[in-house]
């Protein structure tokens, strides 16, 4: 398989005000054709940043100081302003995670929708007005003709969501980077979008990069999984060998925080300690300070993305493991 | 009526919009108007020291009842009463005063609800200082930063504005912003919603110290039936703005009756099973424009009759739930235990 989208030794960097922080430490994976890729890990660990300097959307402070971005084939970090633009509007399209900055709110749900399709696709207003109709169909508005008129303050939180969603697919996009899409859904409502991303996929090829922190959206949607920590990729790999059999510490700690429905427990499990963040890093692993199973050499010396199995994960356990193997 | 330990009642509370187009237009082009009916004659009481959940569909109401008991929305009929007083009387700043600094809320939407032209310092301390608690100083600066501490975050984050946060952490300051006033009522609308797993374990874990330690009370809203079954007491199911089945939780969780329950919780997905095919609800979605006549679950209900098309089931006692279903009050249901058959009206349960 080709990838679509290729992120190579990307590093993002924030200039703060007396040096220089990294929120981004050499993250490298790729997307194919038709492949959804799941990205979890905790809040801050740089899901959304990553997503970002994809999309070339990073803003003052923070900047892309290393790395390269190939979609299609085509180097796309280096491209200009306007080449971007176009980029975003036709190939590339950014649901992000907080539904109302993608929407203008002086504006109903039916012209924002007739004026994103009308700038990027040759429809006339009619055929524009009847596509965004079924388009809301489509992600689950009841009432949908009526709702065009619809301003997003009289919607619901998990309609508002929708209708971004609606958006990002109104012009068929070849790559759709979704930050935390289903976050306000339900979960039947959920169900419903995570089988049209999934049929879209298979339909056109799409390639999806699915933000979440929602293991149940993981589980259901995405064909491998790369788990965030700190700004590095601790762990990539398909998503059944992930939850089945996680291999790096930190993945196995987030599976085991999971509040289970049908065990009520007094206190749910959850990983000692913080993250660090961006102006506190921490030499070695990251994730040292908090795993259960660190070993001397975690405090110093910092692991590097090894084959396991199908996965590839960062983690001196699994050195040591492949070294005792061979 | 309501007992002693009730801290909020909510009584036959309806709220609609109108959301017409200009008087104008609809002259010109004929249509009619748009009434949205958000919320329905809903009842609940909320115990001291407890958790109320309230689950449904997106648009189901859920934040606009949220609202309502908030004080942000007035009812279009019906009313809500918080520590035994109705919220309608606050039509002053001044009356609401002590009432505000009880009842805080944490928004579905964190992003808009911070200011983002405020340090996090300010955002925090801003329910401290309008309800006078403390003075700015030394005192109110050490507050900021054990409520920073509280929620995950550092002292050190005062300084600093929304946008340097991400989505998470933004959530973490509006909770923490929510706790200022050492209220004693919470409302939650998706509190967790925005946070991964490990620091949401660490929010609800906070959450229920604070409850057991100061006998806080939480609505809780939330779509998750996992954080749902693990902080609920009590939970309330809505659909198309009513209540259609309501009781103890974790009986409603484990043995729910009403048919949308049921496939409500049919639909959860589960991250232990990945794959799984989940059973979609079917038929058309209906709409609060124009809800369905008779029960609003109908058109999509596998065990709808003649009568569920034309007659509004009204709330029945069953055990200790209360559900609004005909085929419940017939009995007619799949697969009900001996146990839960001792039907009642909600009159004669006392
Ligand atoms: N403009 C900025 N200035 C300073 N720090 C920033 C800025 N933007 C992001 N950060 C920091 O970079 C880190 C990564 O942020 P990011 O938004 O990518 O997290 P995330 O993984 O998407 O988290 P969440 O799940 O909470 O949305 C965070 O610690 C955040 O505080
Ligand atoms: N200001 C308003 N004007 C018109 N309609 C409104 C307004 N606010 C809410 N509504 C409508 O009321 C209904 C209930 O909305 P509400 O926000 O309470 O839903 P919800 O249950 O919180 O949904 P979600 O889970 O998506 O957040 C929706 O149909 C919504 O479109
Ligand atoms: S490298 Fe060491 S500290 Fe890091 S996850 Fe592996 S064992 Fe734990
Ligand atoms: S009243 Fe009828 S339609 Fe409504 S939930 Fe019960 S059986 Fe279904
Ligand atoms: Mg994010
Ligand atoms: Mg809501």
């Amino acid at each position: 398989m080709t990838a679509l989208l290729s992120v190579q030794g990307l590093r993002v960097e924030i200039a703060a005000r007396h040096r220089v922080l990294t929120a981004i430490d050499d993250v490298s994976f790729d997307i194919a054709e038709g492949e959804i890729l799941g990205v979890v890990g905790e809040s801050g660990a740089g899901k959304s940043v990553t997503g970002t300097a994809v999309l070339g959307l990073l803003e003052r402070p923070a900047y892309q100081a290393g790395g390269r971005i190939i979609f299609a084939g085509r180097r796309i970090d280096t491209l200009d302003e306007d080449a971007m633009r176009t980029l975003r509007s036709r190939q590339i399209a950014a649901v992000f995670q907080d539904p109302l900055t993608s929407l203008d709110p002086l504006m109903t749900i039916g012209d924002q929708l007739v004026e994103t399709m009308q700038t990027h696709l040759d429809l006339a207003r009619a055929a524009a007005l009847a596509r965004a109709e079924q388009l809301l169909a489509e992600v689950g508005i009841p009432a949908p003709r009526e709702r065009l008129q619809s301003y997003p303050h009289e919607m619901s939180g998990g309609m508002r969501q929708r209708v971004v969603l609606a958006l990002a697919f109104c012009c068929e996009p070849r790559l759709i980077i979704a930050d935390e899409p289903t976050t306000a859904l339900d979960v039947s409502i959920q169900a419903q979008i995570l089988d049209l991303l999934r049929r879209m996929c298979r339909e056109r090829g799409t390639a999806v990069m699915l933000v979440t922190h929602d293991m149940g959206v993981i589980a259901e949607a995405s064909d491998r999984v790369a788990v965030m920590y700190a700004g590095r990729l601790v762990e990539i790999g398909p998503t059944r060998d992930l939850i089945a059999a996680a291999a790096h510490p930190y993945t196995r700690g987030l599976m085991a925080s999971i509040p289970d429905m049908h065990r009520r427990a007094a206190e749910l499990t959850q990983i000692p300690g913080s993250m660090p963040r961006p102006d506190a890093p921490v030499p070695g692993c990251a994730f040292h300070p908090r795993c259960p199973q660190a070993l001397a050499r975690c405090a110093t010396d910092r692991p590097a993305m090894l084959p396991q199995g199908a996965s590839q994960v960062a983690c001196w356990l699994v050195d040591a493991a492949s070294r005792s193997a061979a | 009526m309501a007992a002693n330990d009730t801290i909020l009642s909510v009584d036959r509370l309806t709220v609609r919009f109108d959301a017409s187009a200009p008087l104008l237009k609809r002259l010109v082009t004929g249509a009619g108007r748009r009434i949205v009916h958000a919320v329905e004659e809903v009842d609940f009481e909320v115990a001291r020291g407890s958790t109320f959940a309230l689950v449904g569909e997106s648009g189901c109401g859920k934040s606009t009842i949220a609202r309502t008991i908030a004080g942000i929305q007035p009812p279009t009929a019906g009313s809500v009463s918080f520590m035994g007083v109705d919220i309608a009387g606050f039509r002053t700043r001044h009356a609401a005063m002590p009432y505000r600094r009880n009842l805080q809320m944490i928004f579905q939407d964190p992003y808009a609800s911070l200011n983002p032209r405020w340090r996090i310092g300010r955002i925090v301390a801003e329910p401290i200082l309008t309800h006078a608690l403390m003075t700015p100083g030394a005192a109110l600066k050490a507050r900021v930063a054990e409520l920073l501490e509280t929620v995950g975050l550092s002292p050190g984050d005062a300084g600093k504005f929304p946008h340097q946060f991400s989505g998470g952490q933004r959530q973490r300051i509006s909770i923490a912003r929510a706790l200022a006033s050492n209220p004693a009522f919470i409302v939650c609308d998706e509190p967790t919603s925005a946070l991964d797993v490990s620091v949401q374990a660490q929010i609800l874990n906070l959450m229920k110290k604070l409850q057991r330690e100061l006998g806080l009370t939480y609505l809780l809203i939330s779509h998750n039936l996992a954080v749902v079954a693990h902080m609920a007491d009590r939970l309330g199911v809505m659909y198309l703005g009513r209540l259609v089945e309501q009781g103890d939780a974790a009986q409603i969780l484990g043995r729910p009756l009403h048919p949308y329950t049921r496939l409500l919780l049919d639909t959860v997905p589960d991250p232990r099973a990945p794959g799984r095919a989940r059973p979609r609800l079917s038929g058309e979605v209906p709409s609060p424009l124009a809800p369905p006549a008779g029960c609003a679950f109908h058109p999509r209900c596998p065990l709808a009759d003649a009568r569920c098309a034309r007659e509004r089931p009204q709330p029945v006692r069953v055990g200790a739930a209360l559900v609004a279903c005909h085929a419940v009050e017939e009995r007619r249901l799949p697969a009900l235990t001996s146990e839960q058959e001792c039907l009642s009206s909600p009159g004669d349960a006392a």
